[in-house]
């Protein structure tokens, strides 16, 4: 398979610029309402530094708090279930689901369901899958996955929105607002809420203390999908757990906060067993969770909580959609995860970015993204992946730049256009630089020559 | 569906165990105590204004008046509290799913957040948990002296070490994923009511 | 008397000379002994920026032993200084290397914080100033504050220093420490995106309505002048060495 090529779908993305102004405009928003809110917390740098310190201790002491988060959660009457890769997942879910009989599923967001592709998996097996998100079931209408982590339809219009309810569900095509589609949505999807016969929800987070599975929703779907029907089956990843109900509390303040600027979400539930004359089953995924655990530095990628502030931030996802990142996470947080599942499909991403570090900054468990992402261009190179033509052109101004008299002939060779860039810069795409941008005129004097005439000369003149 | 002696939880664990980095200490966390403990009203107030819910620090007198009076189109009163009757208690539904047909749901809160404008609700106080978000309105009786300063104090709350549902509440459910525009309701209650009422065992559970 | 060498990085060689003859008359007029070794050529950072470490190794090893003798090395370029600094392992350990990283100071920080200047007498500027601040100097060197980092006290070293130039003044745009979509060979690889994040900063600063476009990384300038250009602004653009040294528009 060819890489995911990131730059060429940001370009297709930037030539339609209502999608791509709207987009921009809205998620700085979102940055300035994370801004905003954690003005508002005083106490706000060390509430990252606990929620960063928290997960490193959770996450290397792994194997002994998912040990007792099993022990907690089978002792509250929930059965837990392990998965290695998105296939058992989907498999011990399927199996669920077959010996119950259950035709008819709701669900609430999972980015693990996404990154499983369980939808598809499921639906080979005709069993109807309802998302309650309202983000993710427009997506689920539309047939494209997610474009952002939190809101998963974030780069549609209105108008787009409008449009594809009255394919759907015949209602008004010219009817824009908002609350008119959320109310169309509602009363599209209650029926299927109240007659389903199974439930699905993630987990935001996993505590080992007291086995519960916390999950943070705007809209109560978690809830709905968990509590309506008899049955809850809930996928969450290895790296969700965190140690105590004490630590819960650091993350809570730090996630909806750095996500949309809320203080909190209207829902923030925790399921500690199953409900009244149900079962509840919890199935642990790794995925590829325990192989990154020994990936050197690049295991800090899994204190990740989803909240999306780095893609908000990120002036290149702004500006390129999350569709562009052919990938179930995108963004700054999706160049530095990707590429552990499928080294070679995602060997581009790690070059979507400036590395400008405000994903670092905005960051709040303090993930150094930005370094991260540097250190993946490294892996890029010591695992082959870089483009044959970028080497070839790397490696010939390395012979140059490495070479005083190189570099003076090729630097003072040229006089009217670029001779150096090409270099290091123009290699893949003939003049890139030129297709948006005027290039820079070499001086008719380098400051080499220029130091050469009027200084090195002159103290020569003065016996220097 | 035996999960019991699942092999790949094995292989999964040993894994894991292989690639742990070396073990860094669990940090201390403070509690971070702000604010002096008659602000913790208003600011919970704010919070739920804040997330487009409502507070009545008024005393409602007759709850069945206030209620009709309020919501008048409403049939379906839910009571989860001893002091109303209402039309029906949680206890009378067959399957959760028929809590879609209740108008206004009545319930109290042992506990409200000043932080985030949050009350916290579980198994105990909902009986059947559905009313808390199929319900169209829900009315949260509170007493004032519930309110704990922040979500440091509020996970203290014996409820989340000890209820199989806890649920920290702000706001009626809304949604931002069409066009960025929050708008209320999405899929869970339509509208969110806090009324300030004196526990009557003005205890916690 | 104070030695420094000088370190002209190899766009401002080659495309804008005037900066680095304006950071050297600048430093002379502060005192320094500029020394200008003639054997440079680049910090290896175009490569190693690229994933490209192998292809940086020679040209790494050779800005190393050009100038790890010296114990101030100055170069206008905040990027530049960041890979010195920060990112400087693509060549062989040794001790010129360790002595480059720790004693290459960007022309910002060398004149704030070693040569504590803080007047510029020679030098006015009558004019409206939109200041760019590059990311590597800001994240990467904290030569200023950074606005995700809400509870930090507000600073800016660029700025500081420009302030001391009589006639001075600066305009507020919007968005100000956002990237402006230079990021090196991120500038080509991914051309579409690049060029619209620098006509959006022109397009916030512009509403600012400045004389003039100015930044301590001649690579964003670079970067934004190639947007302008092709939108048909005239603005001018400046690196801050240029006024301090007393230049006129």
């Amino acid at each position: 398979m060819n890489p995911i090529d990131q730059a060429k779908n940001a370009e297709a993305f930037l030539a339609d610029t209502t999608h791509e102004d709207r987009l921009d405009k809205l998620l700085w928003m979102m940055r300035m309402r994370r801004d905003a809110a954690a003005r508002l917390v005083t106490e706000w740098e060390e509430l990252r530094t606990l929620a960063s310190e928290i997960k490193e201790h959770t996450l290397s002491n792994l194997a002994e708090y998912l040990e007792q988060f099993e022990a907690n959660a089978k002792a509250n009457g929930v059965i837990v279930h392990w998965a290695t890769d998105a296939h058992e997942h989907n498999q011990i879910v399927y199996d669920i689901l077959a010996e119950n009989r259950i035709e008819t599923l709701i669900k609430s967001k999972s980015m693990l369901t996404e990154e499983c592709e369980l939808r598809p998996f499921l639906e080979r097996r005709n069993i109807r899958v309802t998302e309650t998100d309202l983000g993710e079931r427009i997506q689920q209408l539309d047939d494209q996955p997610p474009g952002h982590i939190v809101g998963p339809s974030i780069h549609k219009t209105t108008k787009d929105v409008a449009t594809l309810f009255s394919q759907k569900y015949g209602s008004d095509p010219n009817n824009e607002d908002p609350a008119y589609l959320a109310g169309v949505m509602r009363d599209n999807t209650r029926p299927d809420i109240l007659h389903a016969t199974a439930g699905m929800t993630g987990a935001n987070f996993v505590v080992a203390e007291t086995g519960a599975i916390v999950v943070a929703t705007n809209e109560g779907n978690a809830d709905l999908s968990a509590h309506t029907p008899k049955l809850h089956i809930c996928s969450a990843g290895i790296e969700k757990i965190i140690p105590t109900t004490e630590s819960l509390a650091v993350f809570i303040r730090l996630l909806t906060r750095s996500a949309t600027g809320d203080a909190i979400t209207q829902y923030t539930s925790s399921f500690r067993g199953p409900r009244k004359g149900a079962t509840m089953h919890v199935v642990l995924v790794d995925n590829g969770r325990s192989e990154r655990l020994g990936m050197g530095r690049f295991w800090h990628s899994l204190k990740c909580i989803r909240c999306a502030a780095c893609m908000n931030t990120c002036p290149v996802y702004r500006r390129s959609g999350g569709l562009s990142y052919g990938a179930t996470y995108m963004g700054p947080i999706g160049i530095i995860v990707m590429p552990t599942f499928d080294v070679r499909k995602y060997s581009e991403l790690p070059f979507a970015s400036t590395l400008n570090g405000s994903c670092s900054n905005v960051c709040p468990v303090k993930i150094d993204i930005h370094e991260q992402i540097y250190g993946w261009r490294e892996i890029m190179e010591a695992k082959g992946q870089i483009q044959v033509v970028k080497k070839a052109a790397m490696r010939v101004a390395d012979k140059v730049l490495s070479s005083p008299e190189l570099y003076q002939v090729s630097t003072t060779a040229l006089s009217t256009t670029l001779d150096l860039l090409p270099h290091f810069a123009i290699y893949n795409r003939l003049n890139a630089w030129g297709k948006h941008r005027d290039v820079p005129e070499a001086a008719l004097e380098t400051f080499h020559q220029w130091y050469k005439n009027h200084r090195l000369k002159a103290n020569e003149v003065l016996g220097l | 569906m035996s999960a019991l002696q699942s092999p790949l939880r094995n292989s999964i664990l040993d894994a894991v165990r292989k690639n742990q980095p070396p073990p860094q200490p669990m940090p201390k966390i403070p509690r971070f105590h702000a604010t002096a403990p008659d602000d913790h009203v208003t600011l919970f107030s704010k919070g739920v204004a804040r997330m487009a819910g409502v507070v009545i620090a008024d005393d409602v007198g007759d709850m069945d008046s206030f209620l009709r009076k309020r919501y008048p189109d409403a049939k379906v009163f839910c009571s989860a509290i001893s002091e109303y009757e209402g039309t029906m208690r949680p206890s009378s539904l067959n399957h959760w799913s028929e809590a879609s047909a209740i108008d206004v749901c009545v319930l109290r809160s042992p506990m409200g957040v000043a932080e985030t404008g949050s009350i916290l609700l579980s198994d105990i106080e909902l009986q059947v948990h559905t009313i808390a978000f199929l319900a169209h309105d829900l009315v949260v009786l509170l007493d004032p002296k519930e309110i704990v300063d922040n979500i440091h104090s509020a996970y203290e709350h014996p409820y989340f070490k000890s209820r199989p549902y806890s649920l920290l509440m702000t706001g009626p459910s809304g949604s931002g994923d069409i066009g960025g525009i929050t708008v209320h309701p999405a899929q869970g209650v339509k509208t969110l009511t806090v009324i300030f009422s004196p526990s009557p065992t003005s205890k916690r559970t | 008397m104070m030695e420094a060498a000088l370190m002209i990085p190899c766009y401002i060689d080659v495309f804008y000379p005037q900066v680095g003859i304006a950071t050297l008359e600048l430093l002379e007029r502060l005192g320094v002994d500029v020394v200008y070794p003639k054997e440079q050529t680049c910090c290896g950072q175009p490569m190693a920026n690229s994933g490209c470490y192998q292809e940086a190794k020679a040209t790494e090893e050779h800005c190393a032993n050009v100038f790890g003798s010296f114990e101030y090395v100055v170069t206008p370029s905040g990027s530049c200084t960041h890979h010195i600094r920060n990112k400087f392992t693509a060549g062989a350990d040794s001790p010129e290397r360790q002595r480059l990283s720790k004693n290459t100071y960007d022309l910002i920080e060398f004149l704030h914080d070693v040569l504590k200047v803080r007047e510029f007498p020679w030098a006015t500027f009558e004019h409206k100033v939109a200041l760019h601040t590059s990311c590597s100097a800001i994240r990467g060197l904290n030569m200023a504050s950074m606005s995700e980092r809400v509870h930090d006290a507000v600073f800016s070293k660029p700025k500081a220093l420009l302030s001391g130039v009589p006639g001075i003044q600066f305009v507020d745009f919007d968005r100000v420490d956002e990237c402006c979509g230079f990021g090196g060979t991120f500038s080509v690889t991914e051309e579409a995106v690049a060029a619209k994040m620098g006509y959006d900063k022109l397009a916030f600063m512009h509403k600012a309505s400045p004389d003039c476009i100015v930044s301590s990384d001649m690579s964003c300038l670079m970067h934004l002048q190639g947007c302008a250009r092709r939108q048909k602004q005239e603005i001018p653009f400046l690196h801050v060495a240029e006024i301090l040294n007393g230049v006129s528009l």
